[in-house]
């Protein structure tokens, strides 16, 4: 069962993020994209980690996908217009990747898994959050007051 | 006699997978879903069906005309003429019309609309989909109707389109804040973001009278209002319906859609309507408890359906009564008004715990939100009956 669910996902996750990479149309990327984050909350849900793959969904489907597409909306005129190949992108790209397989090789062996690891409750999370990390939620919390009293500050209008 | 008549839908689901004992527990599992789901969508395309005639009735009599009263007894049966009249219609597809978005707009709204049933608590062991975060898979699977609206407003590449389907991002971002921080003084009392349990918390009665609903404390009132007043803009309904404003741009988003899609669209509308009601009532009306000791051997969905009802009830009231406001407007009384308040709730809340729960706990509460209001009220007062128009939009 565990094991069915785990293949059709991955494909599915897997095929939405090859579209987001390959295809010709900006604003199928940046929803292919918004597909290929439902897979990964769907991994997050099959391991038993809901709040994690609620949070997910949430900050990326609610907000940043919609950020996106917006930006696509309103930036691009030449939305079909070929800029040739670009290096940056394959520079930025290797780099990704190389990090990432540096990071996997690091960690111990994926291949032990714990047997029994209970799943973290929200409660737990919750409990976490505001004690042990009470200062650092903060301080995302301040800036995160910040970043919106400037986005007002940019879009208000000068009296005449 | 009660008890099994309560049950008896839980009964009725054992029952059926009574009949796969022996097989794999992954049948029996997926079983067990399918007939979730399959009641969920027969229950609520049914209540939708009666929604749509009755309130045509009941908008009808406001406006003191007849109503739909021609196809079956009473006009009963004009869903079922408006579904084959929606089913045999053409559908419209634009040339210029990004086909696969354009399609893939309404299911991705339906799908949102039904998943968020899921989680609700329908009756005493009856969610169909009990997880330990359900009021934040609800908020998560309806933050997706946003891209679903973008979606069809994009896809249709049609200026009224995405005009509407900008309005509606913009009031469904604004409302999202203010439903969603309404619901914490909740999530805080109880200590649970489940549903089941945020029932059960309000399950016994004060001196054995009146039912401990979040409803019947200050800051639960307060809170119960503005999320019905946010879950009015989230469904799209009158007086906040501006993203479909017909006088101004046709049908928004949903402009170039035609027949069934168009179908699909209007039910999503409808199904979003019922969820978030239905969370409404979950969370400030006891969910399925009975209102009294008394009554409590009506079974307990009765009990829900009827809260179902009368929450719909006042959705139509609403609609017929008044008229649509600006987007201007609905902005401004979002974010100087419905936003402050929703904070003051989680405050006056946790005045309520740490004063004891109990009429001490009350009168705090009830000071700090009367404050709170008092002073908003005088901050956001213009002093001008009418003041001139200012457009902050479409300059």
């Amino acid at each position: 069962m565990n094991t069915a669910a785990f293949i059709v996902i991955a494909i599915v996750t897997l095929s939405a993020a090859m579209a987001a990479a390959t295809l010709r149309k900006l604003m199928h990327a940046a929803l292919s994209f918004a597909l290929a984050i439902v897979g990964l909350a769907a991994f997050f849900f099959l391991v038993g980690a809901e709040f994690v793959g609620l949070a997910l969904v949430f900050i990326y489907i609610g907000a940043v996908a919609v950020l996106i597409v917006f930006t696509i909306l309103l930036t691009r005129r030449d939305v079909q217009k070929d800029r040739g190949f670009n290096w940056s992108g394959v520079l930025i790209a290797a780099a990704v990747l190389a990090s990432l397989t540096w990071s996997i090789l690091k960690t111990q062996s994926t291949a032990i898994v714990a047997p029994h690891i209970r799943a973290l409750t929200v409660k737990q999370i919750g409990q976490a959050l505001m004690t042990t990390y009470v200062w650092p939620m903060q301080c995302v919390g301040l800036l995160l007051t910040a970043a919106l009293i400037g986005a007002l500050l940019l879009v208000i209008e000068e009296k005449p | 006699m009660s008890k099994s008549i309560d049950q008896i839908f839980v009964s009725a689901k054992h029952w059926l997978l009574s009949w796969l004992d022996g097989s794999p527990s992954w049948l029996i599992q997926i079983t067990s879903s399918l007939i979730n789901i399959f009641a969920l969508l027969a229950v609520f395309l049914t209540l939708f069906a009666l929604m749509s005639v009755l309130e045509r009735k009941i908008l009808g009599r406001i406006q003191n005309r007849y109503g739909p009263n021609r196809v079956g007894p009473f006009g009963l049966f004009q869903p079922v003429a408006d579904g084959i009249k929606m089913l045999i219609k053409e559908d419209i597809v634009p040339v210029r019309a990004d086909k696969s978005v354009h399609f893939l707009a309404p299911i991705l709204i339906a799908a949102a609309a039904i998943l968020a049933l899921g989680v609700i608590p329908y009756g005493r062991n009856m969610t169909p989909f009990a997880i330990d975060g359900g009021i934040l898979f609800f908020f998560a699977v309806g933050s997706t109707t946003e891209l679903a609206v973008f979606m069809a407003g994009w896809g249709s590449n049609n200026k009224f389109s995405m005009l509407g389907a900008m309005r509606a991002i913009a009031q469904m971002f604004s409302y999202e804040l203010p439903l969603l921080v309404t619901v914490l003084p909740v999530v805080m009392v109880v200590g649970s973001l489940g549903p089941d349990r945020i029932v059960a918390a309000q399950a016994e009665y004060t001196y054995g009278l009146v039912p401990r609903w979040f409803v019947f404390t200050p800051w639960g009132a307060a809170a119960f209002i503005l999320f019905f007043v946010s879950g009015l803009v989230e469904s799209n309904r009158t007086p906040f319906d501006v993203p479909e404003g017909e006088s101004e741009i046709v049908a928004g988003h949903m402009t170039e859609y035609s027949g069934f899609k168009y179908a699909t669209f209007f039910m999503a509308e409808y199904i979003g309507m019922f969820a978030i009601s239905g969370l409404g009532l979950t969370l400030f009306l006891g969910g399925w408890h009975a209102p009294a000791r008394a009554l409590e051997f009506v079974p307990s969905y009765m009990w829900f359906f009827g809260k179902l009802s009368v929450l719909l009830l006042v959705y139509v009231w609403v609609r017929g009564t008044l008229p649509r406001t600006r987007i201007d407007q609905i902005m401004n009384l979002a974010w100087k008004f419905m936003l402050p308040m929703a904070f003051t709730c989680v405050i006056a809340a946790a005045v309520w715990h740490y004063a004891g729960r109990g009429l001490r706990g009350w009168l705090w509460s009830l000071i700090v939100i009367a404050s709170v209001y008092i002073v908003l009220s005088i901050v956001l007062d213009t002093r001008r009956k009418f003041a001139p128009r200012v457009y902050r939009f479409a300059e």
